[in-house]
Parts: C-alpha cells; sequence; structure tokens
C-alpha cells in the first residue's frame, strides 16, 4: 500500500478532533435537557399513579419513573375534587378577554403613538415609559380600593380590566410600528384614504408577527398570573386555575397523583400554544429585550 | 410632502386622539393616577375595615416604621440571598447558548426542551417542585438515599423546604433550572450570532485557543448583553419570590423565604395595612430605580434594545 499522502493525516485529525468536539457538545447538551425534562417526566408519572405508590419506599429505582398502573382516573379525580372544570372556563374565558383587549387597544394607542402628529403625544408618551419602571406592587394597592369602591371586587372585571391596559404592549407594538416603511401609508393617504383604514388594511397586516409576539405573551402572562387573581376573587367559582390549584393544595396538601394532574392539565395549554408559536417567542425576545 | 397633509392637520389630530383614547383611559383609571394615589397613601393611615372607612395623615409615619421595622430588613435581604440564583443562571445560559450556538443538528430541539421550565412557571410548577423536595420521597432525597445505599450507607437528605438552612438554596436551585434555558439564552445566542466572524478567523491564524478566544472575543463582544441580563434580572429578582415562596413554604421556615414583595401582599391583604404597604412598594420602587439610573448611565438611553 502506498503511504497515506500527508494532506489526508491532516484532514483526518481535524474530522477526529471535530467529531470529539461535536461528540462532547451533545453529551453536554443531553445532560442538560435531561435535567430540564426530568421534573416534568416526574410529573406525568406521578399523575398516574396510585396515592399509596407514591408513598411506598421499598422501591425498585426505575419504579420512580414508570408507574406499575396508568390510573388515568386521576384526572377523572381531579374534576371532581375541586371545581377543576369551572376554573379552566374562568381562565380562558379571563384570558381571551385581557389579551383580545390589551392587543387591540395597544394596537391602536400605539398607532397614534408611531404615526400621528397631535398635541402633547411626546408628553404623554413619556408618561407612558415612565410607568413603565413602576413595580406593580405601587399601583396594586390603590387599584384594590378603587375596585372595592365600585364594588367589582370578586367579579371577572376586577382581573380583567386593570390588566387590558397595558405601558408595554403599547410601547413594544409601537416601536414595531416605527419600522415598518412609510412609504405604503403616505401613497394611501394621497389617494384619499382615512387614517382607520390605513391602520386596518395597511399596517395591521405588516405587523402579524409582532401582534403575534405580543398575543402570545399576553395570553401566558395572564395564563400564569397568579397575586392579582387571588386577591381579586373571593369566591371559588370564580377563580382562574392557578388560584384554583392553590386552593386545590390547601385542601389536599399531599394528594400528590390528584395535584400533579391538575398541575399538568394547567400546564398543558401553554405547551401547545409555545409548540406552535415558538418562532414568534424568539422573535419576540430579540425583538423587544425584554421580558413579556 | 409635509404641505400636502397641512390641510388635513385637524383630521389627524382627531384621529390621534381617538385612537390613543380607549388606551388612554384604562392607562389613567388603573395605571397613572393609582401610581400618584399609592404614593399618597404612603402619608396616610387605611383602615378600610372599621365604618366609617379611616383615611388619615399620617405624613412619615410609615417611612419611619419601615426603617425601624427589622421584619422589613430581614426580608429584603431574604430577597438580596434569593438573588443569588441571578449569577447561577447568567452563566448556565451563556453556556448553554455557546453548545448551541455550535452549528449542529437538532439545535432547535434542544432550544425548545430548555425553554420548557421557563414557559411553564407559575403555580403548577411550584406544585411540582413541592413535591420534588419531598424530603420522604422527593427527587433529591431519593437520590442522595439511593446514592447512600450504593455504599452501603444510611444518607437522608435535608427537609428542604422546612429546614431554615435548606429553604432558601432550594428556591435557588429551583429559580436556576426555571431561568438558565429560558429568556437570557434567547438573548445570549442572538448575542453570539452577532460577533462577527473575522474576529475569530484572525484569531485562528494567530493560533489562539478556544478558551483565549472566549475571553478576548466572545465575553468583551457580548458583554452589553450580559450587562441588559444582570440589570433586568437584578430589577425582576427584587420584585419576585411572592408565587414560589406562597405555594412551596408559605413565606417559611420562620420568615425564611419571604420576600419584599410577600411583605407588601401580607401587609396589604393579610393585615389590611394599606398605607404601609404602599410605603413598602415605593421604597421598592426606589430601589428598582436606582438600578435602572445605573442601567441608563451605562448606555446613556432610555430603552436598551
Amino acid at each position: 500500500m502506498a503511504a497515506v499522502p500527508e494532506y489526508e493525516k491532516l484532514v483526518r485529525s481535524y474530522l477526529r478532533k471535530r467529531f470529539f468536539r461535536r461528540l462532547s457538545i451533545y453529551i453536554l447538551l443531553t445532560i442538560g435537557a435531561f435535567t430540564m425534562l426530568s421534573p416534568f417526566v416526574w410529573m406525568i408519572t406521578t399523575s398516574l399513579k396510585h396515592l399509596g405508590d407514591v408513598f411506598s419506599y421499598q422501591k425498585p429505582w426505575w419504579f420512580d419513573w414508570a408507574p406499575t398502573a396508568f390510573v388515568w382516573e386521576n384526572y377523572v379525580k381531579a374534576f371532581k375534587v375541586v371545581p377543576f372544570a369551572r376554573f379552566y372556563f374562568n381562565s380562558i374565558f379571563v384570558v381571551l378577554l385581557t389579551t383580545f383587549g390589551q392587543v387591540t387597544t395597544s394596537a391602536f394607542a400605539a398607532y397614534a403613538f408611531a404615526r400621528l402628529r397631535f398635541p402633547g403625544r411626546d408628553k404623554i408618551f413619556f408618561a407612558y415609559l415612565a410607568t413603565m419602571m413602576v413595580p406593580g406592587a405601587v399601583t396594586m394597592i390603590p387599584v384594590f380600593i378603587l375596585l372595592q369602591y365600585f364594588g367589582w371586587i370578586d367579579t371577572y372585571k376586577a382581573v380583567i380590566l386593570p390588566a387590558m391596559f397595558t405601558a408595554y404592549g403599547t410601547f413594544m407594538l409601537r416601536q414595531f410600528f416605527l419600522t415598518l416603511p412609510r412609504d405604503l401609508e403616505d401613497a394611501a393617504k394621497i389617494d384619499g384614504c382615512g387614517y382607520f383604514r390605513i391602520f386596518w388594511t395597511i399596517v395591521l397586516p405588516l405587523s402579524k408577527p409582532a401582534l403575534a409576539t405580543l398575543t402570545t405573551f399576553t395570553f401566558m402572562g395572564t395564563w400564569m398570573n397568579f397575586m392579582w387573581p387571588l386577591v381579586a376573587l373571593n369566591s371559588h367559582e370564580k377563580f382562574t386555575l392557578p388560584v384554583g390549584l392553590a386552593y386545590f393544595q390547601s385542601l389536599h396538601s399531599t394528594n400528590w397523583p390528584l395535584l400533579m394532574a391538575g398541575s399538568v392539565m394547567m400546564i398543558l395549554p401553554i405547551l401547545l400554544l409555545f409548540i406552535f408559536n415558538q418562532r414568534y417567542f424568539v422573535e419576540g425576545i430579540k425583538l423587544t429585550g425584554i421580558k413579556g | 410632502m409635509k404641505d400636502v397633509f397641512l390641510k388635513d392637520s385637524t383630521k389627524e389630530i382627531l384621529a390621534g386622539y381617538s385612537f390613543l383614547l380607549p388606551n388612554l383611559i384604562g392607562f389613567l383609571i388603573f395605571t397613572s393616577i393609582p401610581v400618584v394615589a399609592s404614593l399618597i397613601l404612603s402619608f396616610m393611615r387605611v383602615d378600610l375595615i372599621s365604618t366609617p372607612k379611616v383615611f388619615h395623615f399620617i405624613w412619615f409615619e410609615n417611612f419611619k416604621r419601615l426603617f425601624t421595622d427589622v421584619y422589613f430588613w430581614k426580608y429584603s435581604w431574604n430577597t438580596l440571598v434569593l438573588m443569588l440564583a441571578i449569577p447561577f443562571s447568567i452563566a448556565g445560559s451563556l453556556l448553554l447558548a455557546l453548545g448551541l450556538n455550535e452549528k449542529l443538528r437538532g439545535v432547535v430541539f434542544f432550544r425548545t426542551l430548555y425553554f420548557l421550565p421557563t414557559i411553564c412557571s407559575g403555580v403548577a410548577i411550584y406544585v411540582l417542585w413541592r413535591l420534588v423536595y419531598n424530603s420522604d420521597f422527593g427527587v433529591f432525597n431519593t437520590l442522595i438515599a439511593k446514592f447512600g445505599s450504593l455504599l452501603g450507607l444510611t444518607l437522608r437528605g435535608p427537609n428542604w423546604l422546612t429546614d431554615e438552612a435548606w429553604a432558601k438554596p432550594a428556591l435557588i436551585i429551583m429559580s436556576v433550572w426555571q431561568a438558565v434555558g429560558g429568556y437570557n439564552m434567547i438573548l445570549y445566542l442572538a448575542a453570539l450570532q452577532g460577533v462577527p466572524r473575522d474576529l475569530y478567523e484572525a484569531a485562528e491564524i494567530d493560533g489562539a485557543s478556544s478558551w483565549q478566544k472566549f475571553w478576548s472575543i466572545t465575553w468583551p463582544q457580548i458583554s452589553p448583553t450580559t450587562f441588559f441580563i444582570a440589570t433586568m434580572s437584578i430589577i425582576g429578582g427584587f420584585q419576585s419570590g411572592f408565587d414560589q415562596a406562597f405555594i412551596m413554604t408559605g413565606g417559611g421556615p420562620n420568615g425564611s423565604t419571604t420576600t419584599i414583595m410577600y411583605y407588601i401582599f401580607n401587609n396589604f391583604y393579610t393585615w389590611h395595612e394599606m398605607g404601609y404597604a404602599a410605603a413598602i412598594s415605593w421604597m421598592l420602587f426606589l430601589i428598582i430605580f436606582s438600578v435602572t439610573l445605573l442601567k441608563w448611565k451605562v448606555f446613556g438611553k432610555l430603552i436598551h434594545y
């Protein structure tokens, strides 16, 4: 056999180095993924166990991860032990109205800030920006007193209305509208198009990614929101899922299979939303650099 | 162009106000007026339980009380200690982003997996972690016990959430798990993709090692991102800690996981001390404001994005 040419040796050593580099990165990424995922696996397996199996101490190691029997009734029971279906409905109702309200009012206001000239515009916008720094705890107390004065505590209004008008959504959409090219809007204006038609037929269709991002972030934030619904709602039949789950826990703090079944059901919609809207998350984070 | 539209300016002003109005009304009622109201409340003693309701000016009494309130200082300290999660999660985010930045197959798959804990944050996850930290059959203590039995020892893990020494570390570990693959990692990935390739090529010609390339190219190039992430995490960190402590420890044991936010909640909701709660929330604002000022000083602009 002829001697292996020198360059072939070099290529081989390069490939070998690259192979080991990639292999080690894959191994590290897999260990990371396992760490991230294992609590979720634990959650799902526990939700399918008999209550007694959670507590059994003398068990083989694989028992933690693979339940011997799949107790699907846990999911049915979760609905019976607390009004889980009611919590679900409440959450969906609150989230849909809040998200719709926030995205529409923000989009209108953002367009006014980005494109229309009117007296006081920049001062009002500065006021919006200034409040973005104020922690939610500051406004929570007066808003509570106000809602109590209106007699709105323990109504859906108390949860939905304060969350419908945010400076954050307006700010984010304004920044996006500013990046849109003006030519189309100017051409439409010359053709005698009104501001509403320009907004509706030109600006909104061009802003689908930003609108989708805001919708996704608002949906998630509202779905997970815990403190305000806890404060604003008293009766069980009005609880949203997070408050309902906390209430569930206060009643049955060690019924782990049922608690886990409830948790899985609470997470599921968010998970689906994330899987289907993933790119809006990534784009949205890059766009604003602000946590949603 | 301007002249063409000048005659339309009244129309434009009208359109401007009507586009703004729905949001502005809500903003006034639920944000800007409450901000002012809250400042006024912080100088008052408020009692909504008794009839007639009490709104009584006591001026600086709430703030004086704040400075001598040992619980306020204890809970501020707790908040700071729990923020130890921030450097760990930032370092982890950077490591993961560096791994994902290699042009490998399946990167999107890993990115999705790492994002899951952030996406699913909230009450459900805190209930789950109560189970993870269970001292008898939780994940950690089962692993510790099994590791012990491999060595022929009887090892017993700590009572994570009920032992004063372990409750804070437990919450810190959970926060790192939750944040490490989330927003910060995505921001780091974007920053890493923005580092000019020719810098690395030049360094390779000079025979720089990966380690040297990281410290002399990557790290300085992404430092604005690091600074941004750090300030945002600190601002968020001061306001956090309520949800997880409420679900997992109830603020205990012995108040060791009660944060400033939790203390505001207790004063406001549990003890109906509205005026005092407002004063604490303004204290929180001052802390956050100073972090923001620092951010402005470094970046020289209002919002960095």
